[in-house]
């Protein structure tokens, strides 16, 4: 064990063994596929994402190689198509979401104080049914079936008519099959923030992460329905022959955009909102002090969570609506960058006020406030709607969404992993390779993307394999590509830097930067059961807070050491008074089964196995009926009077 | 703080725990309160939908001369599905007090209302099938994707409601202090019943507006 | 191309006057925006574009004005670091709501007006007896018909120079998008229903245009060339446009004719005029004087063109023409015929 903490005086050497006795799993192969522990599958999480991230960076950097020079041959058009599709969408469904919910599953019950998830088993099956259907799409590839019509599919090009093959099929249900997970992992990041938060943990000390996620999970189950909606009827439509999308059939191709850009407009901010809250909570701790305008962020966080539901239309400025509807959807996507800006001053504040310690995650901070600013710019160009029509779906937006995606989601997460690396793993990076990656990675972003802007200005469009040389984008081409080749050696550094810690680096203290929130009360890497003493939490910075570290050890009370089986608190969903304690699940394997008899489902719907499908389905209903039959209890314990 | 510490030791010890008080709001109740906001925006998408093609596709509605839907076997199974509810409330308020017969009486009172309600829909579809089909038109696609969604959707509730009924007949599971179940399997069966509710409106009310 | 070559001596500038301290960034922009042929949204030369370059430079100096603002107080922050306290208390609300907020809010209150005039002015199209030209999208190539003329072109619209062009976009298939960069912004072409948008050239020269929403295989090729010409060359193009095609003369011609009526070509294509009237693929009538072959995919010359016939899926593969049992022999007579219709 590289680190040991000292039994606080609260909890007794007895309690401490009872709560591993209750809490740890047995290092066994069973135990790694039943595993309930949210650190566990939070890990997972974050390692699955970040397959899929080097998968999609390695397409875009074919990608990249055939754009190099005009009239390349790399790859076929038919390659290409496939590559930037899949890209496009792993990037955003297969990366970005579950990266953030990979921090948000191992951060949030450390944050909150509470000993795991409030619905461990369905983490677990959401875990599985993520990382079957990240290999379900990503399978398709290898066999030239891959998705091949952008990450927004748009009808009638998505259409069995003008794309036969299983291309769309992959798309549709692989969504559908990913959608399960996403939207069971926002109901428990939800109800876990509700009902498990330390006793005291009132709204107004919540930490602004934890207040992220849980927005960005109330997006998640108001935009997720209009993705599976649209995909449903795509499916449908291409294989039952209905008319949804089908004009000849009374049916109308918007319809197809309007559905996924309520659903795709949330979704950017599903994936900046999290990373922006690790901004938040990255920053206290190398500017030694709170972020300022805590209550402002949270009115920001919820502001975006809610004006973000109505701007998706300036993602279809060019379709030729009445221009009525233009100037309203104009208007919204003008405001809803204000949030953003109180954001963005809140932490310049922080910084102008703290004291800076200059380290890789700040650094990667920095860089983030310099790329996102400068995406944000773009987007607020965008939502004037006449400019709009002159650069969408050219470079310029492809500018604009890479600015955003990794200045203001990539960046921080990788913020994040340097951060809580020592938590995570027990040990601390190398920071001189941590300063070269931030370098590298810095530089590679801003020469990959920033001439995007300019050839996207000249005329080139997205979205297309090659180019001729007379427009005269080939020089910023390959200015672009080098920058991305620079950009992968970074990021290789990063993962350089993860392994050689995991590896070699030094054991950590439990708490090595002496951040603000409740994770770093835990040990390094926390306990299987977290907290030895649930915290009573007396501030927005507990760690920081004499009280709540006293609440722990001389004040621990037996209501919060719970030792005697597995058990953590509920407590009250605004003021956090405790309620009561309550028994958590087992590991158990069904959550296991489960995804795999989904995937048995979506794989047999795919190749247009129905009986297989059905028999699926059916042990689906057995799987979910057993795991939650009612356990028997002695009459006196139900009260029963008759 | 120390006495309200006082008191909560008091009521997490040993035997008190090993009864479910009821305070507060679990997390299985919020999880399903969650779960049903999803689906209510998930048909709200499949209602918009619905709107938003009408409109779309010009005056005449339904196309093709399929006629305004018959409005007697729709209104007869929002009679029948409508009312399932109140059997449930009164079998959640019935194991509320440990009365058990209330619990199995009202499961089977809705499980009898709600399959009759499948069956009606069945024979609705079995006479529209003859009229026109989900590939007929995107009225078509439209009538058979909503209601057939929301029968699934009944085929669910039904699912959990009999899987309760089984485990309320096996009898040591249910009582006063252990009906979470219950609570949330009822919040389930009235967002099905609400939802019928929108998609009579929609689907055979709106086009004789 | 090489008419647009003449007109890009610097004119994007005229719009918005560089100030002193990001000229470097300015000129780079500027320069880079008026290199060869670079059909630049910077580079406008039609009524609708110039609009939009103008919004464009008021877009970029406001927020190079902005970010300039974070730039210098990021940098305050990293270089007069404050002393080792922890300071908790003291929060600077009112410096984050005016400067996050309240200042953001006055500049983007401005933009959106300005923004709504240019707006109103893309709207505001040609009168009802403008010349309108129905533009159809394709997989992957654009067919030109105007109004109340016979004949067809492809990829490839004349326009009379300072006059409103009425554009209406129709879509044989999937979606496209209209995008003539230095003339005006983007329409979509929406299956199943019609779009208007239209054009305005300030002066005479060719544009490039591209589709600007994924199509499938070869949307990378699916461009075209607006020509904008004086009136009168424009009315005698449009003339020779409702003409028969241009007869053979020499006899390689005849028998290019007659390979090309007689065989599969005639079923897809149509020359004014002959027996060849197919719809499928472009109408060829005046394939000798179009600036590229298959919608911007090669120059139009005889080596080229023979490589299309002989199989154009080694050229733009994917596309709708399928490789041609053609003779060695036939294939010069096919490539002069084709050559002469001008
Ligand atoms: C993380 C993801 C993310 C984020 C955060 C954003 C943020 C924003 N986006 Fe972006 N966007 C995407 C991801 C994202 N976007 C993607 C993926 C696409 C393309 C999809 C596709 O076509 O494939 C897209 C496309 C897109 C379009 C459509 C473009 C087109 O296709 O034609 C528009 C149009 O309005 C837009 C607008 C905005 C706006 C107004 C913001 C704002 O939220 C930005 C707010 C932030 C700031 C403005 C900076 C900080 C503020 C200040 C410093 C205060 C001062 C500011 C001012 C005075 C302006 N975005
Ligand atoms: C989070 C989202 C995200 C991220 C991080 C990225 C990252 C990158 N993107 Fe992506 N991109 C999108 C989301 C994203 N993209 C989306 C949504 C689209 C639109 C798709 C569509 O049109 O439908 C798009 C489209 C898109 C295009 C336009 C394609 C087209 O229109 O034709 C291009 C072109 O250059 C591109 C390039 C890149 C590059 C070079 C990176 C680089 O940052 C990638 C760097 C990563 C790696 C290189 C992998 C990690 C590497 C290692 C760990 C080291 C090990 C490897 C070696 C060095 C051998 N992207
Ligand atoms: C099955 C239909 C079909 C047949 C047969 C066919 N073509 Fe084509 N042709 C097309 C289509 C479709 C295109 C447009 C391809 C594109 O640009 O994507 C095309 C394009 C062309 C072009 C380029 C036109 C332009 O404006 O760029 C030429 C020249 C041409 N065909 C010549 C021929 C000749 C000569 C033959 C006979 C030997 C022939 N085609 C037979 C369908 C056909
Ligand atoms: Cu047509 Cu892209
Ligand atoms: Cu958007």
């Amino acid at each position: 064990m590289s680190t040991t903490i000292t039994p606080p005086p609260g909890p007794t050497r007895e309690d401490l063994a009872r709560l591993t006795e209750h809490w740890a799993e047995r290092a066994s192969l069973r135990a790694w596929f039943s595993t309930v522990d949210h650190k566990r599958i939070g890990r997972r999480y974050l390692v699955t994402a970040g397959l899929f991230f080097v998968l999609a960076g390695l397409s875009a950097l074919v990608m990249r190689t055939q754009l190099a020079r005009p009239e390349a041959g790399v790859v076929s058009p038919q390659e290409y198509n496939q590559l930037f599709s899949m890209h496009g969408t792993a990037m955003i469904f297969l990366f970005a979401t579950p990266m953030l919910f990979g921090f948000g599953n191992f951060l949030v019950p450390l944050m909150i104080g509470s000993r795991d998830m409030a619905f461990p088993r369905l983490n677990a099956f959401g875990y599985w049914v993520f990382l079957f259907a990240g290999l379900f799409m990503w399978t398709s590839l290898p066999f030239g079936a891959a998705p091949n019509n952008g990450w927004f599919a748009y009808v009638p090009l998505s259409g069995e008519q003008h794309n036969p093959g299983l291309h769309m099929d992959v798309y549709a249900l692989g969504l559908l099959f990913l959608g399960i997970s996403t939207t069971s992992g926002a109901i428990n990041f939800i109800v876990t923030a509700l009902k498990l938060r330390a006793p005291g943990m009132s709204l107004n000390r919540v930490p602004l992460f934890v207040w992220a996620i849980v927005a960005t999970a109330f997006m998640v189950i108001f935009a997720l329905p209009a993705l599976n909606a649209d995909n449903a009827m795509l499916f449908l439509d291409r294989r039952f022959d209905t008319h949804f999308f089908d004009p000849s059939g009374g049916g109308n191709v918007l319809l197809w955009q309007h559905l996924f850009w309520i659903f795709g407009h949330p979704d950017v901010y599903i994936i900046v909102m999290p990373a922006l809250g690790i901004v938040s909570a990255v920053l206290p701790a190398f500017t030694r002090r709170g972020v300022v305008g805590y209550p402002l962020i949270v009115l920001s966080i919820v502001a975006i969570a809610i004006i973000s539901f109505g701007v998706w239309v300036h993602h279809m400025f060019a379709t030729g609506l009445p221009q009525l509807s233009y100037s309203f959807f104009s208007a919204a996507s003008t405001i809803i960058t204000i949030p953003s800006g109180i954001q963005i001053f809140a932490w310049l504040a922080t910084m102008l006020l703290g004291r800076l310690v200059i380290r890789v995650p700040l650094l990667f901070v920095i860089g983030f406030v310099v790329t996102f600013v400068l995406g944000g710019f773009t987007g607020a160009m965008f939502a004037i709607t006449a400019f709009d029509q002159q650069v969408t779906d050219s470079y310029f937006v492809v500018a604009h969404f890479h600015y955003v995606l990794i200045g203001g989601a990539v960046f921080p997460m990788l913020a994040g992993i340097y951060y809580w690396l020592p938590k995570i793993t027990g040990r601390m990076y190398h920071e001189r390779l941590g300063r070269w990656a931030f370098w590298l990675v810095f530089a590679g972003m801003h020469v990959t993307f920033f001439p995007m802007h300019l050839y996207g200005l000249f005329g080139m469009p997205r979205r297309v394999y090659t180019y001729r040389s007379e427009p005269g984008w080939d020089g910023w081409n390959l200015v672009s590509t080098a920058g991305s080749y620079l950009l992968a050696v970074g990021l290789l550094l990063v993962l350089v830097g993860v392994v050689h810690a995991v590896r070699r680096g030094r054991p950590a203290p439990a708490d090595p930067w002496d951040g603000d929130s409740l994770e770093w009360s835990t040990a390094s890497p926390p306990e299987p059961y977290n907290f030895p003493v649930v915290p009573r939490v007396h501030s927005l910075h507990p760690t920081w807070d004499e009280r709540t570290a006293e609440s722990t050890g001389a004040g621990a009370t037996a209501d919060r050491i719970l030792s005697e089986g597995r058990r953590t608190l509920f407590t009250s969903e605004l003021d956090a008074h405790t309620e009561r304690a309550v028994r958590m699940p087992e590991p158990t394997l069904k959550p296991l089964l489960l995804a795999g008899a989904l995937l048995v489902f979506f794989t047999a719907m795919l190749l247009a196995w129905y009986p297989v499908a059905a028999v699926a389905m059916v042990v689906v209903v057995a799987t979910i009926a057993v795991w939650l039959w009612p356990p028997r209890h002695p009459d006196e314990e139900l009260g029963v009077a008759a | 703080m120390t006495d309200r510490g006082g008191v909560v030791a008091a009521a997490t010890g040993a035997e008190a725990l090993s009864t479910e008080l009821p305070v507060g709001r679990s997390t299985g109740w919020w999880g399903m309160v969650l779960l049903v906001v999803t689906e209510a925006t998930l048909f709200a998408c499949l209602l918009g939908s619905y709107f938003y093609l009408r409109f779309q596709y010009g005056p005449q509605w339904p196309p093709g001369g399929n006629g305004n839907p018959k409005l007697l076997t729709p209104l007869v199974m929002t009679a029948v599905l409508v009312p399932s509810s109140l059997p449930v409330i009164w079998a959640e308020h019935g194991i509320r007090r440990g009365q058990r017969w209330r619990l199995r009486c009202g499961l089977a009172a809705t499980l009898v209302l709600g399959v009759t309600f499948l069956v009606l829909l069945a024979t609705e579809y079995a006479e529209n099938l003859k009229r026109f089909t989900m590939t007929t038109d995107v009225y078509g696609s439209l009538f058979y994707l909503i209601t057939g969604f929301h029968g699934l959707h009944v085929l669910v509730g039904l699912t959990m409601i009999s899987w309760l009924f089984a485990a309320s007949l096996r009898g040591d599971s249910f009582g006063a202090h252990r009906h979470e179940r219950v609570r949330i399997t009822a919040i389930y069966w009235h967002f099905v019943d609400a939802v019928w509710v929108a998609i009579l409106f929609t689907i055979y009310l709106s086009p004789r507006l | 191309m090489d008419t647009t070559a003449e007109t890009t001596s610097s004119t994007a500038g005229r719009h918005w006057r560089p100030r002193p301290v990001l000229t470097a960034l300015y000129g780079l922009l500027l320069l880079a925006g008026c290199a060869g042929d670079t059909p630049s949204a910077l580079n406008p030369a039609g009524t609708g574009a110039t609009r939009v370059a103008g919004l464009w430079w008021l877009l970029f100096w406001i927020s190079m004005a902005v970010f300039v603002e974070v730039m210098v107080l990021l940098s305050w922050a990293l270089v007069f670091r404050r002393g080792n306290v922890r300071v908790r208390h003291g929060q600077p609300l009112r410096f984050v709501t005016i400067a996050g907020a309240g200042l953001p809010f006055v500049i983007l209150v401005a933009v959106y007006g300005v923004g709504l005039r240019d707006l109103a002015a893309l709207g505001h199209g040609p009168g009802p007896d403008a010349p309108a030209v129905e533009v159809t999208g394709h997989k992957w190539w654009w067919e030109v018909r105007y109004a109340g003329a016979s004949g067809a072109t492809a990829n490839e619209i004349h326009i009379p120079v300072g006059e409103r062009v009425r554009v209406r976009l129709r879509t044989d298939d999937v979606l496209h998008s209209f995008w003539v960069p230095q003339l005006m912004p983007k329409t979509d072409l929406i299956a199943g229903e019609t779009r208007e948008t239209w054009l305005r050239a300030e002066r005479a020269g060719s544009y490039r245009g591209q589709c600007a929403e994924y199509c499938g295989t070869q949307h990378a090729h699916m461009a075209f060339l607006v020509v904008a010409q004086p009136r009168a060359d424009f009315d005698a193009w449009l003339a020779r446009l409702n003409a028969p095609a241009r007869q053979p003369r020499t006899d390689a011609e005849r028998r290019g004719q007659q390979a090309f009526v007689q065989g599969t070509c005639a079923a897809c294509h149509a020359v004014r005029g002959t027996d060849a009237q197919g719809r499928v693929g472009p109408d060829l009538s005046n394939m000798g004087s179009r600036w590229s072959i298959g919608a911007g995919a090669v120059p139009n010359d005889a080596g080229h063109l023979g490589g299309w016939i002989a199989n154009s899926q080694t050229v733009k593969p994917g596309n709708a023409m399928p490789p041609q049992p053609v003779d060695a022999a036939q294939l010069p007579d096919l490539i002069a015929y084709l050559r002469s219709l001008e």
